[in-house]
């Protein structure tokens, strides 16, 4: 059996899913100041009878980082940061403990200015007796060579707990966010791991010796090894997981888009041929645009609970939630209520509701029922455009080769899955004022926890080779080889190949998950004065998210429940 | 938090699977190091940096401008389209306000794309800014237009298409035409006759760094078009004199073109040439981005800049500020200048050949425009090449007058049809493309 937990804002899900679907699933308090016992008490209640040896998978998608991000509570971390000639590296300072140092690679990796070593030891050292006990190393393009990298690595490593570098975050090119998402790895990394080693432990208590997977922010999961090195794409891993857990119900290989409609906000994201669309660099938190991998997502601020405010007679929905529902006991008037007005929604107190309408009714000029109708149709509407504004997001994406500007292919979703408490209410509405086709994913409840429990291991390998430097290297991953003349792009594509399969091993893929994906595949002769000097080519491969293989059955009885 | 002080718009379109041929300078590397830096060093992040996806031109938009033969499709490839489009968009975006400045950073190149098209002359079939303004022109309330062209080579397509239009400023900085392609650009070349003095050349001598680069755009670009008033400056920002360009001779570098930007500030930049990939381009560009949005550039530099081997010779200084001197004094006296040359008559003609070095194809042109004082004037180019193609093209200028209109359409009625293969007219006023067919 497979457990899936999801610790959201208000509620942690969690499922247990066996052969005969969902086996259990229930819903514990979420107490953002004690994560792990909230996380703990999931945990029990869910086991609670059912023998360990019974489970063979775990996997957990949890708020910890996002949370010590926003409330800035993360660790102390020293960052040395070698740029070279560009925009002036101090622009892209994260914290006071931020130092640019000597040091240049180009732009094909060659070593234009060495790094000095005095000047690295002497910054260490003062780091150290600042207390700092993590460190980030950033060079610009570090992606094309990390000796430099490496060689401040391992001179400073004796100082301290744990020194994260830039070339093992992500293959892209894309100095400053480099910086955020190694600093940011490096400021999450103490809390993540206390974390998990105390979860780890409790659950060993329990007789669960499993390897525990951790959810990402693209939809795919990690194990607990990996995370170590990668604390950071634990961040803003909760909306993937509904994302993911819609999957299992999506209608077919076309093209949908999913919405997962909550009391503050609604996230959206398109699925094409039962994949996730990614965003093309990564997330952006609080100040930090980072190279995390991500769903391509969109979050607004309307939800079921949103405010309802009304201004010279136009409606307006949000941005705040001021708390639950009139009918629910709270404060002002909300889609939610619009909906208990209307009769659809029969489990709150509907008077409470139609008390919050009638100074909307008011201003409206017109009877309460109307005034609900409008407001919920406005509501279906505003969703809908913004929607679009996804779509367009996508499809405007620039491309940079004849062929794909010509041949690009066009997001042009004609379903809607939707998730959430009202769903049902919205799916209806939906249809009637567009052309969507709309469905609405069963047991949207747990759909968040059971994306969890069913998520694959997803990873990227960037490979690149520069036939005219002899080389192919893939620094994230501590690859480089020699190569000849006549190494070719399908040569890379093998080699990036057997580096992503042992990559996914690693950070804990059962090889019948392993779907692999070339996602860049370019290749380009050298010249030089006027003959071929060599090629540069550029690979990128992925495992795609999606859905372990028991998907199947566990959805198919999840559909026909 | 790093902010652009002016609303930058980009498009970046490398063509990364379009060259002219493998090893030919403008291939499919030309961008790629430009690409890898730029997206490096972060910029399209940077709040008020905003990058724009290419629109395609249309046939249309390309005949505004040119006289393709035998037509458009004949002398252009898919690459052209989007190069142009991305041209047009950047215009757009910056006419609609949604950024402040833009720069097209796009191939192929076009600036030696005349206004007759044979065929491809210094890697170029069409003149993307003449198309983009020419787009402009007719879209938004749009007259008067200076473009400085700061590529290496003389921008000889550019100043053919708008040498007979006095509401375009061209200024045209170039390696001197004696000592490189297309061997053209004296300070004598100052326009047809009722358009004299808004084409100027500035040829500079080989090994002109920085010093004289800016001293041109200080002393003389600068003081030019603040009399001339252009509602739009646009600089086609060919990138060929760094000096580890490998096609010509001069010694400027990526702190030089940040700082010639900044003077500058051109409304839109448009890339043109410039053949040093790896060593010039990736920086140079980042330098013009910068300096286009307002952003700190001081730490550019290109890895094998040495400013005591780029230091400029008193003697190249003496010959710059002579030449500025000369072209100052000629842009004082254009309005004398240009009644000596129209000398009171109604046509004036000129004849020339054209030699298209790329497609390796010569022209011969004979030219004939009506002296008119209420407008640019009708023009009739009668063109055969070597390749034993003739054909007649008719020009009306965008705000013609009823005379010259009218003698347009009957240069296009009376048109001998047997002497040409096909016989063109532009008709700028209607917006209209008329092609008859010959032989």
């Amino acid at each position: 059996m497979i457990i899936g937990l999801d610790v959201g804002g208000t509620y942690t899900d969690v499922v247990l899913l066996g052969d005969e679907g969902i086996v259990r699933a229930i819903k514990v308090l979420t107490d953002a100041n004690a994560l792990f016992k909230t996380v703990l008490s999931g945990l029990d209640a869910i086991t609670e009878g059912i023998p360990p040896e019974n489970i063979r998978r775990i996997v957990l998608s949890t708020t910890l980082t996002t949370n010590a991000i926003a409330q800035a509570k993360i660790s102390k971390v020293g960052m040395i940061v070698s740029s070279g000639p560009g925009i002036d590296p101090e622009l892209y300072r994260t914290h006071p403990h931020y130092v640019a140092v000597c040091g240049s690679i180009d732009h094909r990796g060659r070593e234009i200015e060495p790094v000095d070593t005095c000047e690295i030891d002497e910054f260490a050292r003062n780091f150290a007796s600042e207390g700092i006990r993590h460190v980030g190393v950033v060079g610009k393009f570090s992606t094309r060579n990390p000796q430099h990298e490496l060689l401040i690595h391992d001179r400073i490593q004796p100082y301290f707990d744990k020194v994260f570098m830039g070339h093992q975050i992500s293959g892209n090119l894309n100095f400053p966010r480099r910086i955020a998402t190694t600093y940011l790895n490096a400021a999450v990394y103490p809390v993540h791991k206390q974390f998990f080693e105390a979860v780890q432990q409790s659950l060993e208590k329990k007789g669960l010796t499993i390897p525990i997977h951790i959810m990402k922010a693209d939809g795919g999961t990690m194990n607990f090894a990996a995370s170590m090195n990668y604390p950071a794409q634990t961040i803003l891993s909760g909306p993937a997981a509904s994302i993911m857990g819609s999957l299992a119900f999506a209608f077919d290989d076309e093209e949908s888009l999913v919405m997962d409609i909550g009391g503050t906000t609604t996230d959206m994201a398109i699925l094409v041929n039962y994949v996730p669309v990614l965003n093309p660099l990564g997330i952006c938190i609080g100040p930090y645009k980072t190279l995390i991998r991500s769903l391509e997502s969109h979050s607004i601020p309307i939800g079921g609970d949103s405010r309802i405010t009304i201004l010279n007679r136009s409606i307006q929905i949000g941005p705040e939630r001021l708390g639950p529902a009139m009918a629910y006991g709270g404060a002002a008037p909300t889609p939610t209520d619009a909906l208990c007005v209307m009769g659809k929604i029969k489990t709150g107190d509907r008077e409470k509701s139609l008390q919050g309408f009638q100074p909307i009714a008011h201003d409206l000029g017109c009877s309460v029922e109307a005034a609900a109708a409008r407001v919920f149709d406005h509501t279906c509407r505003a969703i809908l455009k913004e929607a679009q504004v996804l779509i367009d997001r996508i499809n405007q994406k620039p491309v940079y080769t004849i062929h794909e500007l010509h041949e690009g292919y066009q997001v042009a979703p004609r379903k809607i899955l939707i998730l959430g408490g009202p769903a049902p209410y919205f799916a209806q509405h939906f249809e009637e004022i567009s052309s969507f086709r709309v469905g609405v994913v069963p047991r949207w409840d747990v759909a968040n926890a059971i994306g969890a429990a069913l998520a694959r291991t997803t990873c990227e390998v960037s490979l690149f080779a520069d036939t005219h430097q002899g080389i192919a290297m893939a620094p994230e991953e501590g690859f480089a080889a020699a190569v000849t003349q006549d190494f070719s792009s399908a040569d890379a594509i093998t080699t990036a190949g057997d580096l992503l399969k042992q990559k996914a091993a690693r950070q804990g893929a059962s090889p019948e998950e392993m779907e692999m994906e070339v996602v860049e595949n370019q290749q380009f002769n050298m010249v030089k004065g006027f003959y071929t000097a060599g090629k540069n080519i550029r690979v990128k491969m992925q495992i795609k998210p999606g859905l372990i293989d028991e998907y199947d059955t566990i959805a198919g009885i999840l559909s026909t429940e | 938090m790093l902010k652009a002080r002016y609303r930058t718009g980009l498009v970046f379109f490398p063509a990364f699977d379009w060259a002219i041929s493998p090893t030919h300078p403008e291939r499919e590397e030309r961008l790629l190091y430009t690409q890898d830096q730029v997206f490096e060093e972060g910029v399209l992040d940077i709040e008020g940096i905003r990058e724009f996806k290419p629109e395609l031109v249309t046939v249309q938009d390309i005949q505004r401008v040119h006289f393709c033969v035998p037509d458009v499709a004949g002398v252009t490839t898919e690459s052209h389209f989007i190069s142009a489009g991305g041209a047009k968009t950047i215009g757009r975006a910056v006419l609609d306000k949604k950024v402040d400045r833009g720069f097209a950073l796009v191939r192929p190149p076009g600036h030696h794309a005349m206004r007759v098209v044979h065929g491809a002359r210094g890697f170029c079939n069409v003149n993307i800014e003449a198309i983009m303004i020419e787009y402009l022109r007719k879209a938004y309330p749009l007259q008067r237009v200076a473009i400085v062209d700061t590529d290496c080579h003389h921008g000889d397509g550019t100043q053919d298409i708008y040498w007979h239009d006095p509401d375009t400023l061209f200024i045209s900085l170039h390696q001197d035409g004696r000592t490189l392609y297309p061997g053209t650009g004296f300070p004598n070349e100052m326009g047809g006759p009722t358009a004299i003095g808004t084409t100027i050349n500035y040829p500079l001598p080989p090994e002109t760094s920085s010093e004289g680069f800016l001293y041109a755009i200080e002393h003389v670009v600068l003081p030019i078009l603040d009399d001339f008033k252009p509602d739009i400056i646009i600089n086609s920002a060919g990138q060929d004199n760094h000096f580890s360009d490998p096609i010509t001779n001069m010694n400027f570098c990526a702190q030089g073109y940040a700082a010639l930007t900044e003077l500058l500030s051109p409304d839109i930049a448009v890339l043109e040439g410039g053949y040093s990939i790896e060593g010039a381009l990736p920086y140079v560009n980042l330098g013009i981005i910068l300096a286009m949005a307002g952003i700190d550039y001081s730490k550019i530099k290109e890895p094998k800049y040495d400013p005591e081997r780029l230091r400029q010779k008193p003697e190249i200084s003496r010959w710059i500020q002579r030449t500025g001197d000369q072209i100052l004094s000629n842009w004082r006296q254009r309005d004398k200048i240009r009644s000596q040359v129209q000398d009171n008559q109604k046509f004036a003609e000129r004849t020339r050949s054209i030699y298209y070095d790329t497609d390796n194809i010569t022209e011969k042109q004979a030219e004939t425009i009506s002296v008119c004082s209420d407008c640019a004037g009708v023009l009739q180019i009668d063109s055969s090449t070597d390749s034993g193609r003739r054909i007649l093209a008719v020009h009306i200028p965008i705000r013609a007058c009823s005379h010259c209109k009218e003698l347009g359409y009957q240069w296009f009625d009376a048109a001998g049809k047997k002497k040409y293969d096909a016989i063109y007219l532009q008709d700028r006023p209607e917006d209209a493309f008329t092609k008859m067919a010959g032989g």
